[in-house]
């Protein structure tokens, strides 16, 4: 069976308010007033910003309807960053949302009752029935321009305000020196190199990377002028236990005229050992690859790079991953569909195909570098989305740090946020969003996904459950921590999130949240872990398409009592070493009256 | 072990190629008397293609022939054993430099894949399974020479086994395996729920009329069990003969059982509803509606004689069953009131004929090697097979409401046809109980707490289906069951089941909890999936490497040893301490506690874990170990993407600690 570990609130009450994306109401209050203004140094908060674009505060006897729960009759508040409904007769009944987890809306009448459909970016739909059809379209309109603010600044994060001491700075956890330190203390082959301080060789790089000890950073310059956004190779993951290396880059400049680099050459060369060869995955089509040169990318070479090999595996990209998944959210909210419809849409969406593609490459990936003992380039045309889902997927299969709690998040904080994937540009909009952007992809989405297919494989090998995933596709999309804002390092700079907002590892890292996140059956263990990536193996993830579709009352039951069944040992297994060390110290205690 | 009798033999086999030619020493001489000719007992140098490789990876062994399986030992002396009976269809494939393939499909879905060097040889073995394979007499069955070392009352306790079991279950003595110890709450939830007449239309042989089975409220397990299966089985079940022998015909003697429907309606005066469930899927109904109206009459007759309503007139009766021809012709009533007591339900379940034809192309797909997630879908899609196995359960949650799931034991289920355990007629082989056995299996999905039993008890229960080893299964009623005297030649699987019960039973299973009552399963198709650990139970390649149950099952156990060792030490302390006080000291007193509970020492981390709790060579995946198809997968991939590129096929990924 499944066993999903259960969400908060899904089984009970209002399921609106998991912990990580709603703060307690009273953590949120501050919100409500200008006296709460923040600390010093800190933009004046308040709903003055606001206040015109919330053209009704408040209505009153408005209706909630979900699946699966009762309709709750309530109080409707909008604040600057929250909807607000919460019932007059019981203070549990609240539901908080963010606005910016609001993907569409609809809105419709019968007579004077107004109805407004909210779709979330985590999926979930919830219906207001709103009486009076002024009141319906302000609240339409005012929700409408709330969730769509354009300046980023004015997003929750830069107001929000922990209610939680904050143990340890999110924002410091995962710095690079340290990161390099754990994992190229092997080796003096890799240094770090400073050559993007300013963000000026490549300005979808963090000011730190790692790159060959024998390149200088004037030869990295150079390289970065023949790689796509000038992003340079640079090391992504050093298998210790053979020293071969994961680097990834964007594609060289190679135009129709078949430009080349010597430092590049040179560059990539400095990693392989005398005799060696290496692998260069493109995560592009071969044909696609080659039409890239009419616009002045391109492909390594054989005749340049004859130390590598070259292989294309091609993993979509952009409106083809966006438009799948909205196919597939489409079918899985649409109960009414007979067998064959479902499974007919199922398969039309593609979405477990590109499961299936990323982690196939990302296998093959780990392959070369732990069986075949080669390093291995990854690129795609920029190397921001299939590369970065190449490269953290191989880490995982590779390296058990990456499946604890604290690896993944320095995975996610290394390969995804540093290593520039535009998360504003490609989580702006969800399933449920009309006006398609080109650069909107659920990238980030399907990287977990894939993830969730190997914890399913491997149960016991991971740190982390089922939860901590669904936290940080909910983190990406719509959040009170400034994590995921920004499209890079470069613009996170500039707009001061480490000053101005809160990082979310600061949030997650507590005790208090962890137990929720943490896997009962984890033991660590050191090895490769390889997926089946047979369609038979693959699953539709449930626990985030199907989440607000079916009641998951009794998965989630069956998994409190594995974890009751997990805790009862350890009791158990203290008590007998208690027992053990207290009949031991009688022993020795009267040892001496007893030898004689 | 997990086909009790044959884990027996097994030990004195075990790794060793000179025993497994012992027994094949020990064959009745009859069996494979027309297979001596040229044949050997063992055909060396044979490879087992791995079933997933496009590389034609494989393994080298030798081949035996045994009296009741065939044996393929490897290498690595990993042992492959196959049940004769288990075999669906022998195939000889046209000879390759590397010598001639035979392809064997079992009926547990095992697939293998022998590449045989000599033609000869290969001609051989093809011809001895084909008649090993297909027997002709019951008596030639496994079952009939299988000799678990049982004596006879130890067989005969076995066979009264389950009878035994419904007596405690009455006394609600919470102790059998098989959730018996609700009865209680059973006949609660029963006391709900109304007669249901089952009309169905097996057009079996000419003239057979579709078959009639009732829900009452007697107080008989037996009977529970039997409508239960009945209506899963629904048009298969010509013989719902054990508790309702009347029923073989529809409108020649059902008026025979009117005092039987009479006792139900005096037994339940509240009940004003009469159900007429059609399991055939509409287009199929309407037509046999229009022209079946003596089996309507009939059942408006029935009804009449439910409710007492005896004086019913002619015209009364035409014009119910005019409406009930409407109403099934999807027209509606005219007037409620006239057939109010009348309620209809269509499910669309499909034939048995169909079914089968579902089963095969489902598992087509599911064996194509280089399977696209795209193909597998439609593939699925096209068997239509989940939509049967939904439509059995929407049929199963609309009639029953009641704990259909855990009844799985006695049932008039024609398993010598369906299972086509002797060469007989293809049409009649349909895969009804796997269907059964996968619905119980989805709803194990959907309530992981409400089951006592594990996927592995399904698993093994389906496998001794086709094993014919116990006379379970055997025969298509109890009446032919009688006459084939199984109970005195054969064995009962239960016994060996409930022996092995710690290996079947649910680690999560609640049993206190009367949330469980009533089921209320969710059919929306997207709960629905493909059973992978049936239909690729031995192509351990797919399967989750860890797994999940079996690490709770063990840190069960785990928490039972910690227990008996806390009381253990603590009865210790307490002696200690009052020998302490006595001036007595036994040093052996401490000794005597293993500092180290071996259970603490398990480590949980990838325990090879097993669908079907075993280990021995009976379960064998073929390929010696399970990491190296994963590989080659990916390693496929990249071939076919560059061919140029070296094949990263390398060796294997060792999976234990």
């Amino acid at each position: 069976a499944s066993l999903r570990p259960p969400r908060p609130g899904a089984g009970l009450g209002l399921p609106a308010r998991p912990p990580p994306l709603q703060p307690a109401p009273r953590a949120a209050l501050p919100l409500l007033g200008p006296a709460a203004s923040g600390a010093p140094g800190l933009p004046p908060l308040g709903d003055m910003e606001f206040a015109e674009l919330i053209k009704t505060p408040r209505v009153d006897n408005v209706v909630l309807h979900r699946p699966f729960y009762p309709a709750v009759e309530g109080t409707l508040c909008l604040t600057g960053h929250h909807l607000i409904l919460s019932s007059r007769q019981d203070n549990t009944e609240e539901l908080w949302l963010l606005h910016s987890n609001i993907d569409a809306i609809d809105k419709r009448f019968v007579g004077p009752l107004g109805t407004i459909i909210i779709k979330c970016k985590d999926f979930r739909i919830i219906q207001l029935d709103i009486p009076g059809m002024e009141e319906c379209l302000n609240i339409a309109s005012s929700i409408e321009a709330l969730s769509t603010l354009d300046s980023i600044t004015l997003m929750y994060p830069f107001f929000y305000r922990p209610m939680f001491a904050v143990t340890e700075d999110g924002w410091h956890s995962f710095l690079p020196e340290q990161e390099f330190e754990l994992h190229s203390a092997a080796t003096s082959e890799w240094r770090l190199s400073y050559v993007n301080k300013e963000f000026a060789v490549c300005p979808s790089y963090p000011p730190i990377v790692v790159v060959p000890s024998s390149v200088d950073d004037e030869a990295l310059r150079k390289v970065a002028a023949f790689r796509h956004g000038g992003r340079f190779p640079v090391l992504s993951y050093y298998h210790k236990k053979n020293g071969m290396v994961i680097m990834r880059s964007g594609q060289p400049l190679t135009g129709t005229n078949g430009r080349r680099c010597k430092e590049d050459e040179k560059l990539i060369n400095a990693t392989l050992r005398a005799g060696k060869r290496g692998y260069i995955v493109d995560t592009r089509a071969l044909n696609v690859a080659q039409q890239a040169r009419a616009k002045g990318g391109g492909f390594e070479q054989e005749a340049h790079y004859p130390q590598w090999r070259r292989i294309h595996k091609s993993i979509e990209r952009y409106h083809v991953l966006q438009e799948s998944l909205i196919r597939l959210v489409e079918a899985c909210n649409d109960q009414t569909h007979n067998m064959d419809r479902w499974l007919g849409k199922l398969e039309a969406s593609n979405w477990l195909t590109h499961v299936k593609e990323i982690l196939t490459t990302a296998c093959l990936a780990a392959q070369c570098v732990d069986r075949e003992g080669a390093s291995i380039l990854i690129h795609g045309t920029e190397g921001t989305d299939s590369t970065l889902q190449v490269t953290s997927l191989a880490q995982i299969i590779l390296e058990p740090r990456s499946r604890t709690i604290r690896g993944f998040e320095a995975l996610v904080e290394r390969e995804w946020l540093q290593a520039g994937h535009p998360f504003q540009q490609r989580c702006a909009q969800s399933a449920y969003c009309s006006s398609r952007q080109k650069w909107e992809a659920p990238v980030f989405l399907l990287f977990l996904d894939c993830v969730w297919q190997i914890l399913r494989q491997f149960p016991c090998s991971f740190e982390f459950n089922e939860n901590f995933l669904i936290l940080l596709f909910e983190h990406a999309y719509a959040s009170q921590f400034g994590t995921f804002l920004g499209n890079n390092e470069s613009e996170r700079c500039k707009l001061k999130l480490q000053q101005k907002t809160m990082s979310l590892w600061s949030w997650v890292n507590r005790p208090s949240e962890l137990s929720r996140l943490t896997n009962p059956l984890f033991e660590a263990n050191n090895l490769v872990i390889w997926p089946s990536v047979a369609p038979q193996s693959l699953q539709l993830w449930e626990g985030i398409f199907l989440r607000w579709n079916r009641s998951s009352r009794y998965l989630d039951e069956a998994y409190e009592e594995m974890v009751n069944i997990m805790e009862y040992n350890k009791e158990l297994q203290a008590k007998v070493n208690v027992l053990r060390r207290q009949l031991a110290e009688l022993e020795t205690e009267d040892g001496p009256q007893a030898s004689p | 072990m997990t086909q009790p009798g044959a884990g027996r033999l097994t030990p004195a086999l075990a790794g060793s190629v000179s025993s497994a030619g012992l027994l094949f020493g020990t064959l009745s001489g009859g069996l494979v008397a027309d297979v001596s000719s040229g044949w050997s007992t063992s055909v060396e140098q044979v490879k087992l293609l791995d079933r997933f490789s496009t590389s034609n990876k494989s393994l080298t062994g030798t081949l035996y022939l045994t009296a009741t399986h065939l044996l393929f030992i490897d290498s690595h002396q990993k042992e492959t054993w196959i049940l004769h009976h288990h075999i669906a269809s022998v195939e000889k494939l046209a000879l390759t430099t590397s010598g001639c393939p035979l392809v064997i499909q079992c009926k547990n879905f095992r697939i293998v894949h022998f590449i045989v060097p000599r033609e000869r040889d290969c001609h051989d073995i093809y011809n001895s399974l084909l008649q090993l394979s297909k027997q002709a007499k019951y008596e030639d069955l496994y079952a009939f020479s299988y000799n678990p070392k049982q004596n006879d009352s130890e067989r005969l306790q076995g066979w009264q086994l389950i009878d035994l079991a419904e007596e405690y279950k009455r006394m609600g003595v919470p102790n059998s395996n098989w959730h018996l110890s609700d009865a209680n709450r059973e006949y609660k939830v029963r006391k709900l729920s109304k007669p249901i007449i089952v009309g169905s239309s097996k057009f079996r042989s000419k003239g057979r009329f579709p078959v009639l089975s009732y829900y009452h409220q007697e107080k008989e397990i037996q009977s529970r069990h039997i409508w239960i299966i009945c209506f899963l089985f629904f048009k298969n079940q010509a013989a719902i003969c054990r508790c309702s022998q009347p029923l073989s015909g529809f409108s020649a003697r059902c008026l025979e059982d009117e005092h039987l429907l009479q006792a139900i309606s005096k037994a339940n005066p509240v009940n004003h509803y009469m159900y007429v469930v059609d399991t055939r899927p509409k287009h199929r109904m309407q037509s046999w509606w229009a022209t079946q109206k003596d089996i309507g009459r009939i059942i408006v007759r029935i009804s009449s004689k439910i409710w007492n309503d005896e004086k019913i007139r002619e015209s009364d009766e035409k014009k119910r069953l005019n409406a009930m021809a409407n109403r099934a012709a999807g027209k509606g009533y005219e007037n409620e009131d006239n057939y109010s007591n009348i309620r209809f339900q269509f499910v669309g379940i499909e034939n048995i004929h169909v079914m089968r034809s579902s089963l095969q192309k489902l598992l087509e797909v599911s064996g194509t090697k280089g399977l696209s997630v795209n193909d597998f879908y439609s593939g699925l899609e096209n068997s239509g097979w989940l939509r049967h196995i939904k439509a059995v359960m929407d049929a199963a949650i609309f009639l029953a409401r009641v704990l259909i799931e855990k009844d799985w034991i006695s049932f008039g289920h024609k398993f010598s046809e369906r299972c086509g355990h002797l060469d007989g007629d293809a049409k009649e082989v349909s895969p009804v109980f796997t269907q059964f056995l996968e619905c119980v299996w989805h709803l194990t999905e959907q309530f992981p707490q409400a089951f006592e039993f594990n996927e592995a008890f399904l698993l093994q229960i389906h496998e001794h289906i086709h094993s014919c080893q116990f006379g379970n299964f055997l025969g298509n009623c109890q009446k032919e069951r009688e006459e084939l005297k199984l109970k005195e030649k054969t064995y009962s699987l239960w016994p060996f089941l409930l022996d092995e019960q710690k290996k079947y039973l649910n680690p999560l299973y609640s049993s206190k909890s009367q949330k469980f009552a009533v089921l209320e399963p969710n059919t929306v198709s997207f709960n629905f999936k493909f059973w992978r650990n049936m239909y690729h139970q031995f192509d351990r390649t797919l399967h989750p490497r860890q797994s999940l149950f079996n690490i709770i099952m063990n840190m069960n156990e785990q928490n039972k040893q910690l227990e008996e060792d806390i009381k253990d030490l603590e009865s210790k302390m307490k002696q200690y301490k009052k020998k302490q006080a006595d001036g007595v000291l036994t040093k052996e007193l401490l000794h005597s506690v293993h500092p180290e509970s071996s259970t603490l020492k398990d480590s949980l981390c990838f325990k090879e874990q097993t669908l079907l709790p075993v280990n021995d060579a009976l379960r064998t995946i073929e390929g010696s170990n399970p990491a190296d198809n994963r590989y080659s997968e990916y390693a496929e991939e990249f071939s076919k993407s560059e061919p140029a590129v070296v094949s990263l096929e390398y060796g294997v990924a060792r999976m234990t600690c």
